[in-house]
């Protein structure tokens, strides 16, 4: 039996499968399939409607390509742009991978249970499709890959599955936006990503999520980190969600992997965010660091954070802080778990408000209640993240500046 | 000019300021003295506008206007700064970016060259006092008020905690922000140049090393919130040394009854 019959086979047994935790989505009140969307031309690409090249934007996606390594953009369920302009790196459709190369059934699946829940059941049954994106050894990305997940059709269910390999001694930096059209107002976005970092390689992905307020998205994710690899992952939710679950798991697998999770999340009302992150670090020198950062504006949030130090000679970090601006909840679950002598291990979490003190002090110095407490939240959300490329870092500072109107 | 009137003050309940009258004419600057505890913070406080520090009775007046009860930052855009002596942390916020809001967000402020002078270019990508110590504290308040150029300027404890080599630097600072430097150069009469001065300044200090650089026109100490007054720093700082606050008090006290104060 081919081994995609062995997938579907366990898929089908967990289609019925409730996920460990976050809200139960009943999959079936969505639609699965949506007319093939036309592809587009690197100049039909610039020329979208405004109104869709500045989503894009918002989720860092630019339409220009200027400053961006290669394109990889698909709207509803299928690909509609999907192109590299640097030699070492490959974006492929994951369809076009699973019809053409043996070498991806190293990949899929392989690091997320295909039978873990309902959800990567369905992205494993009803695939719409998803890319792989590979640097090959040695090559390094000079501007960064960019993808894009774009929700048009209403009431859709979009089931992706992603796979990112990065090759030994390369360099990759990927930057991806989820975002839905003004006329989407409900769905479900499942999307399963697979990342593999090998031996001395250097990934960094950047997500940054647009959804509509009655969406559920249920991202699945797992990363492994060979010798010497660095593993960095920034996540960035700004706008509001029905609901968000997710908590990707990283293992680091060779001594003095590294990985490190930046996390940047606003609750809106109505809007519950359940994100984490695992890293399970299990060779000396691995380092491990979550770094998570959130505003509720109303909206519930639940930040998850768990270390799991399996080697000795391995320091691993976990921060957690909480804002609450405009009511809301903000629950921190921190949890660090040392397995043998010598790990170390510490965490840091904190929920409060904005110190009177603060505003103050900035009043003292010209601004006025409103400037001074704009001016705390930004620096609140501002984490210095080493080792990121100027071009995403101005992304993340672009989002952060434009929920500034929300949170205020 | 900045005027107080009979000032009473409370903190959480506490009548920390009793009576207080204060009038700082322009090209004045006036040093406060004080054991701990006895209130010369919460005068600057006040005057600044925090509003914890409750005003029962009495009136803040400065250039003319009532600010009793006017919130801090119009109180700065009127030209009141500060050098606090002890600000909080802000994360995330640069000190870079907090030298071009206290300059008003002007566009083509030199950061840079403002910072050279308080020696502090190193600590520009720093977030606001994260992990300052107390010296670096003080030349990061100094850059702001730099920034800001305020008409009164308060110090509170501008140098303790400051080292030699760097004291020189905060005297010189303060020397220039208050407009008290001497141009023997200039085609002005010294004399003239002193009248000139408009800058107010009100610093609080425990050694008076601060003196050995700016020019005082007055001393005043505040003893358990009760503010008494003489016309020369030098003469408090003596008497405080010699005979200790609650006897220089009283002296001073005394002095002021057969002045016919
Ligand atoms: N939040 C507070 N609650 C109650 N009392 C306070 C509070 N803050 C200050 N105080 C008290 O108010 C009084 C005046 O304090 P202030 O800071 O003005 O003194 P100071 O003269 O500046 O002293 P120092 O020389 O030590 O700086 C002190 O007794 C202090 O303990
Ligand atoms: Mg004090």
């Amino acid at each position: 039996m081919h081994i995609r019959e062995q997938f579907k086979e366990r898929a089908l047994k967990a289609v019925d499968k409730k996920a460990a935790i976050g809200e139960d989505i009943d999959l079936s009140q969505y639609d699965k399939e949506a007319p093939p969307p036309k592809p587009l031309t690197d100049e039909e690409l610039c020329a979208l409607p405004q109104i869709e090249r500045e989503l894009l934007a918002m989720a860092g996606i630019d339409v220009t390509e200027k400053e961006r390594g290669g394109t990889f953009f698909q709207k509803n369920v299928g690909v509609v742009h999907c192109d590299v302009k640097q030699e070492g790196i490959e974006v492929i459709p994951l369809k076009v991978a699973l019809e053409k190369y043996d070498w991806i059934w190293d990949y899929y699946w392989k690091l997320v249970p295909v039978d873990a829940d309902k959800y990567t059941a369905a992205a494993e049954l009803e695939l719409h499709d998803g890319y792989v994106i590979r640097a090959l050894p040695g090559s390094k990305t000079i501007y960064p890959i960019q993808a894009c997940m774009f929700m048009e059709k209403d009431n859709l269910q979009q089931n992706v599955h992603n796979i990112i390999i990065a090759e030994e001694d390369s360099e990759l930096h990927i930057i991806t936006g989820c975002a839905t059209a003004h006329t989407t107002k409900r769905g479900a976005h499942i999307g399963i990503s697979e990342f593999f970092v090998k031996k001395n390689a250097k990934l960094s992905f950047t997500m940054i999520h647009n959804w509509a307020e009655n969406m559920h998205v249920r991202p699945r994710s797992a990363a492994q980190v060979e010798e010497g690899g660095l593993f960095l992952n920034n996540y960035i939710c700004m706008k509001p969600v029905k609901s968000l679950q997710m908590y990707p798991t990283t293992h680091l697998v060779g001594p003095d992997a590294v990985a490190r999770f930046y996390t940047i999340l606003v609750g809106s009302p109505g809007s519950i965010y359940d994100v984490g992150g695992r890293i399970v670090l299990n060779y000396p020198g691995n380092r491990a660091e979550i770094v998570s950062r959130a505003i509720s504006n109303g909206g519930t949030i639940i930040a998850r954070g768990h270390l799991i130090g399996k080697s000795p000679d391995i320091k691993a970090h976990l921060e957690c802080r909480g804002l609450i601006l405009n009511g809301g909840i903000i629950h921190a679950i921190p949890e660090l778990e040392g397995h043998v002598d010598g790990v170390e291990m510490s965490h840091e979490a904190a929920v409060g408000k904005i110190a009177q003190e603060e505003i103050f002090y900035l009043m003292a110095r010209g601004l006025n209640e409103d400037e001074a407490t704009a001016t705390i939240v930004r620096g609140f959300l501002n984490v210095d993240i080493p080792g990121l490329p100027p071009q995403l870092k101005a992304e993340i500072d672009k989002a952060i500046e434009e929920s500034d109107k929300d949170v205020m | 000019m900045l005027v107080i009137e009979d000032l009473q003050v409370e903190l959480a309940g506490k009548l920390i300021l009793k009576h207080i009258d204060m009038e700082i004419k322009p090209g004045e600057t006036h040093i406060l003295f004080g054991p701990n505890g006895s209130g010369k913070t919460s005068l600057l406080m006040t005057i600044m506008g925090y509003p914890q520090y409750k005003v029962v009775s009495g009136k803040i007046y400065f250039k003319g206007v009532d600010i009793t009860n006017m919130p801090i930052n119009e109180r700065a855009k009127m030209g009141i700064g500060m050098s606090f002596q002890r600000p909080p942390t802000i994360r995330g916020l640069k000190i870079r970016q907090l030298v071009k809001i206290c300059s008003g967000n002007g566009e083509n402020m030199d950061v840079e060259a403002l910072a050279r002078a308080v020696n502090f270019v190193d600590f520009l990508d720093r977030d606001v006092n994260d992990g300052l110590s107390g010296g670096e504290i003080k030349r990061s308040e100094l850059l702001q008020l730099m920034a800001q150029n305020p008409d009164l300027m308060m110090f509170d404890e501008p140098e303790s905690g400051v080292d030699l080599e760097n004291m020189e630097l905060v005297g010189k600072i303060i020397a220039h922000l208050l407009e008290q430097e001497i141009h023997p150069k200039s085609t002005k009469p010294i004399r003239l140049q002193k009248r000139e001065r408009r800058k107010m300044g009100l610093i609080i200090t425990h050694t008076g090393h601060i003196m050995n650089y700016i020019t005082a026109s007055k001393g005043q100490v505040l003893y358990d919130g009760v503010l008494s007054c003489v016309e020369n720093p030098r003469e408090i700082l003596k008497c405080i040394a010699n005979i200790g606050y609650e006897e220089c008090v009283r002296c001073i006290l005394e002095n002021n009854l057969r002045n016919g104060h």
